[in-house]
């Protein structure tokens, strides 16, 4: 029998949820009970190999193949880094994990932590989880108490301690390098790699296993279905669904459900009387989609094909009261406040970046700062230490492609030819915070 | 020298610095510990901090400036924290910005002359099926508009 969707996401929303009890009765930890006691840690990876999972974060990479090419030296101090600093925006799925079910998280800490014989970890998560971190750190309690978490677990001879490690407010924390630095006790700038691949030299350059939350929620279900049950189930993958939709939220489906289907059947389609206009499917670090894109499936490779990503799988969408090139200076604001400043392409390009931008929707624009503002994106790729710097040319870039004659309309008449999107193209104050 | 930070807050500290192979990993947690206390990270709670992580000052500084939430001086009783960023923005986080420093009279970075509020403009905040969604302290509030914008603010000491 194949099991049906949702798995992940089955019992968000309950009330009482995050209690260890509520999670217990309907066979939470019994996966990771079952791990410990049944299976050897080679025999977990090989699951999670088979199961064709890709990580959750933003950068896809299989997560058997990073527990596989984590050393496994004997003495070797190990760790077990989970990356909760969700902030590209558009996402919100780690978040509604973590408040709504903390347990299936740490559930899936307990069994990649054996399979990798991992005796600590930690959680980094966002400082602005002001709730997460308030359910999460009870569940740990709770876990703790019962014998999931700690020395011994569960009569197994398997050690673990988890650590809750609060961020403080920097978008750039989310890297997996920048994250290392701040665990470290620094401020986060990235690590140049190589030689700072985590799975080699991560946490204080010990072998680290570092993983997305949404990742973790999904070991459990592979363990308690099989690789192949899991991948008749959907795979599943969940989608933050956001912008201009009727009902935004969390949507759990098939790895690959297309474009059209997600926003139009399951997020109730656009509000009356509006049309679409255009959709990042990958967090604001995605390019730009159009509706000649609907029937794309939201997976990897066919985004990909289109020049775009399926990133952390957050989708946005835009009706036609956006204006594009106020939504792209809000983008491009965001990049240039959340810079680390290290690199200085990344540093200086999303500056110059804004003030073109401020410029032109000042109606002060000049024909040939589009052209202007491509090139600078151009030689924002492939020059920066880490993925930030790169966030911003492919919103941009694209923008510049399908939306041309915005950005012309606004150079010509200094104003914006959407009337409805007066409201919307009002920016928040200038640079954002 | 006098310490800022009272027992309990360095006792903390010193039982943060414990979870980690290294104690330096405990400074953010060791800073929102001192924040908690002071309100914000005067110098005093700085030196304290970096005494008892055996870190220079500086260090300590330069790290605590990195972090938006670190507030290098006073701040009010309550927190306004207004996502800005793009879902919040389509669905009109202008306008509850601009009620909120209408009322408040204050602009996005300020603090009201009487100490009861400050307002910040911040990044997404990962709740964008709340949108426009904003933090009050430490509660999130959802689908903001101008008539709740008003109610909160009515309800708030």
């Amino acid at each position: 029998m194949v099991p049906a969707l949702p798995l992940l996401t089955k019992y968000l929303g309950q009330p009482g949820r995050e209690a260890i009890d509520a999670f217990l009765a309907t066979g939470g930890y019994q996966a990771a009970a079952h791990a410990l006691r049944d299976l050897q840690p080679d025999q977990i990876i090989a699951i999670v190999e088979a199961s064709g999972l890709r990580g959750r974060g933003g950068a896809g990479f299989p997560t058997g193949r990073k527990w596989r090419l984590t050393p496994k030296r004997e003495g070797d101090v190990r760790y077990l880094v989970v990356n909760a600093d969700e902030g590209e925006p558009g996402t919100f799925k780690d978040r509604t994990l973590i408040e709504g079910d903390p347990h299936q998280v740490l559930e899936g800490m307990i069994i990649t932590a054996y399979a990798n014989q991992v005796h600590r970890a930690y959680i980094y998560l966002r400082g602005e989880f002001f709730l997460g971190y308030q359910r999460l750190s009870r569940a740990l309690a709770e876990a703790r108490d019962r014998g999931h978490v700690g020395r011994n677990i569960l009569g197994s001879g398997f050690d673990l301690e988890i650590v809750i490690h609060r961020g403080a407010g920097s978008y750039i924390c989310g890297e997996e390098t920048a994250l290392l630095e701040s665990l470290e006790g620094r401020r986060g700038f990235p690590r140049l790699k190589p030689p700072y691949y985590p799975a080699v030299r991560g946490l204080y350059d010990q072998p680290t296993v570092l993983n997305n939350v949404e990742t973790m929620a999904h070991i459990p279900h592979i363990l308690s279905l099989g690789p192949d049950g899991y991948k008749a189930s959907g795979p599943p993958i969940l989608y933050s669904v956001s912008g201009h939709v009727t009902a935004p939220g969390v949507k759990e489906l098939p790895i690959g459900t297309p474009l059209r289907e997600i926003i139009f059947q399951h997020s109730g389609g656009l509000r009356p009387g509006r049309t679409f206009k255009a959709l990042f499917p990958g967090g604001s670090s995605s390019a730009l989609l159009t509706a000649e894109h609907l029937d794309t499936p939201a997976d990897f490779e066919p985004l990909a094909k289109l020049g775009s990503m399926l990133g952390s799988s957050a989708i946005i969408v835009m009706d036609d009261s956006a204006c594009i090139p106020a939504v792209i200076r809000r983008t491009v604001e965001f990049y240039r406040d959340e810079s680390c400043g290290k690199c200085t392409p990344c540093r200086e390009g999303t500056v110059w970046l804004a003030q073109i931008l401020d410029r032109i929707l000042a109606g002060a624009g000049r024909m040939e700062d589009l052209d202007l503002l491509d090139a600078i994106a151009r030689n924002m790729t492939g020059t920066c230490f880490c993925p930030l710097g790169e966030s911003v040319p492919p919103s941009l870039r694209t923008s510049l492609r399908y939306f041309r004659a915005e950005y012309e309309h606004h150079v010509r008449t200094g104003s914006c030819d959407l009337r409805p999107a007066a409201a919307a193209a009002q920016a928040p104050g200038p640079g954002g915070g | 020298m006098e310490r800022v930070l009272r027992p309990a807050v360095l006792a903390e500290i010193s039982r943060l610095a414990q979870l980690y192979a290294h104690p330096r990993s405990a400074l953010l947690p060791a800073l929102h510990a001192a924040q908690d206390q002071v309100g914000y990270l005067s110098e005093a709670a700085m030196t304290d901090v970096a005494d008892a992580l055996g870190l220079p000052v500086s260090e300590v500084a330069s790290v605590a400036t990195f972090y938006s939430m670190f507030h290098p001086g006073p701040v009010g009783r309550h927190q306004i924290r207004v996502c800005t960023n793009l879902s919040c923005y389509l669905n009109g986080c202008g306008e509850v910005l601009d009620r909120l420093c209408g009322l408040l009279g204050i602009r996005p970075g300020e603090t009201t002359p009487d100490g009861r509020v400050t307002l910040e403009a911040v990044e997404c905040l990962a709740a964008c099926e709340e949108a426009p969604v904003m933090l009050v302290d430490a509660d999130r509030h959802p689908r903001m508009t101008s008539a709740a914008v008003d109610d909160l603010l009515g309800r708030l000491d």
